[in-house]
């Protein structure tokens, strides 16, 4: 086994992925906790799958598609955190729509280009076996990028997620605060996409962080231990599937999602063993 | 500071003038009228969906008066609700947000810093000071969501002192708290008026008017005259039906005296 892990290690393809799961990561550890504690799970799948009309842009203006994701997904990320501030309880709704047709335009965009489109499945179902190493530096840019905002506004960010209506009698300014948060959830999904693809985008931002939480209650350890889970979950699966031959993507997806549900259920059974052992003392 | 000193008893910290406010067509506040002194404790009663929530919303810029004048210490409400230290209903908040009790008390101190500017140690001894007086300074460390309702009222409040306020609100601060926390949570406020004006809205008849040093009633309309008395008049506007002032279990000094209904009808 040592000794096919070293033979992968051979492979710059299989460095960069494991590079690129530990970059990923703590993107995803810092902002997925937001995601979870500001429960904004729904927006950030629309943001995520909106974010394939960049894509299709990308194609049909022949330029890089990653920047047109960029672009597209930061766009949504305005549009649906506006539409989530301003609209009320049919939200949900209106974000459903604006997700479906992020989509559809992009797919149309794709049917409009001219020329010979190989790596299209890639973006939906992640390729972190194919990222180049020019993008990594992109990736560490990203990381930083998003690092120094959340640094620079961490006491803003923190008063909205936890009391929205307390912050704006602080005059803090809660509605560009949560434009930016949107910013960097779109930053996020777009270095997602690599890994896991726009479609599993949002369970990547979700468990580690909501694992996470289930252990520690402080926002910042939140996030410090919800970047180690993903860097696990991140190269953990990539191994499996590496030795198993499966898509790397989602078998980071399944080996993430299986710890959550282990979690969840041997925290479940050690609750009820302690209920019903305080329940026989007394 | 330079804020004005509050040494005069009859200062107006709060005045609300032909107040009518709601929600797009629909009017919940009709032409309201409340002046606050300095050093004021007034509870706010009336039935559910009767206005409260909106009156202070209003009071604290979140909801636009349709007509009317709002000042806070003589300025309109954006400006002048850095004066007031709002403690919201426990309700509102997630009790798995992962936070300590002292981060929630010191986002009082938001406010004073503004984008950028990072917590000081000035800040630190203010939520200090303010957890000391609501008596959760050895609670600081512990996870918010681990405390009980009476002990998160607390950091409310606390977290309401560390803004420095001339005036504490407070939207049904006894909701879902056991009587014995609740007198406890009384005394501390009774505390607090020393040197803070305090209004408060709760559901309650009977737990607010036997704290409070005046008591209003409100339906749409809001019938206050600044006594410490509920007058079945009062009451029966507000509730829109007699009310039975049969006064067992509730403080007689806030009705008039068995049989003053009939009197005063």
């Amino acid at each position: 086994m040592i000794e096919s892990i070293v033979e992968a290690l051979q492979f710059g393809f299989m460095r960069n992925a494991l590079v690129t799961g530990l970059l990923v990561s703590v993107a995803c550890g810092v902002i997925g906790t937001f995601v979870v504690v500001k429960r904004i799970v729904f927006v950030s799948g629309g943001i995520a799958h909106a974010a394939y009309g960049g894509i299709g842009l990308g194609y049909f203006l022949g330029v890089d598609p990653v920047l047109g994701a960029i672009g597209f997904s930061l766009l949504a990320a305005v549009g649906m955190g506006a539409v989530q501030r301003r609209t009320g309880e049919r939200a949900d709704t209106l974000i459903g729509v604006l997700w479906a047709i992020g989509m559809a335009t992009g797919i149309v965009l794709v049917d409009l280009a001219a020329g010979y489109k190989a790596d299209l499945m890639s973006y939906l179902f992640g390729s972190i076996l194919a990222v180049p190493s020019s993008d990594l530096l992109i990736m560490v840019v990203l990381d930083l990028l998003i690092g120094v905002v959340v640094a620079m506004f961490y006491k803003e960010l923190l008063a909205i997620s936890f009391d929205e209506v307390f912050a704006t009698v602080e005059n803090v300014p809660v509605n560009a605060i949560y434009l930016v948060l949107m910013g960097l959830v779109a930053l996020t999904v777009v270095m997602l996409m690599r890994v896991v693809g726009l479609i599993l985008v949002i369970a990547m931002l979700t468990i580690p962080a909501a694992i996470s939480g289930r252990f520690v209650k402080d926002m910042k350890r939140m996030m410090v231990v919800a970047c180690g889970l993903g860097m696990l979950f991140t190269t953990g699966g990539l191994w499996l599937s590496y030795f198993l031959n499966l898509t790397s993507g989602a078998t980071i997806i399944l080996f993430a999602g299986t710890a959550y549900l282990l979690v969840l259920g041997v925290q479940g059974l050690v609750d009820r063993v302690r209920t019903t052992r305080d329940r026989t003392s007394a | 500071m330079g804020r004005p000193t509050l040494f005069d008893g009859q200062q107006e910290v709060v005045s609300v003038r032909n107040l009518w406010a709601g929600y797009d067509h629909r009017v919940v506040l009709e032409d309201v009228n409340l002046s606050v002194k300095a050093r004021d404790f007034i509870g706010i009663v009336g039935p559910n969906g009767g206005g409260k929530t909106t009156l202070l919303k209003v009071l604290l810029g979140l909801v636009r008066p349709m007509r009317g004048e709002v000042l806070v210490l003589g300025e309109p409400v954006l400006e002048g609700r850095r004066h007031i230290g709002y403690v919201p209903q426990l309700t509102t908040v997630d009790s798995d947000f992962p936070i300590s009790v002292r981060d929630v008390a010191r986002m009082g101190r938001l406010q004073e810093r503004g984008l950028l500017q990072p917590y000081t140690a000035e800040d630190d001894r203010i939520v200090e000071d303010a957890l000391l007086r609501v008596d959760m300074l050895d609670q600081r460390g512990r996870p918010f969501g681990d405390l009980s309702g009476g002990q998160r009222q607390r950091v409310y409040v606390a977290r309401a002192l560390a803004t420095e306020p001339s005036i504490l609100l407070l939207d049904e601060p006894l909701v879902s708290v056991d009587p014995r926390v609740s007198s406890s949570i009384y005394s501390l406020l009774k505390k607090l008026n020393e040197s803070v004006t305090i209004v408060m809205v709760s559901h309650d008849i009977g737990a607010i008017s036997s704290h409070v040093k005046s008591v209003g009633c409100l339906n749409r309309q809001l019938f206050y005259h600044g006594g410490d008395r509920l007058t079945p008049e009062m009451l029966e506007l507000a509730y829109q039906c007699p009310i039975d002032l049969i006064a067992h279990g509730v403080p007689h000094r806030v009705f008039p005296e068995h049989g003053g209904k009939g009197d005063l009808a």
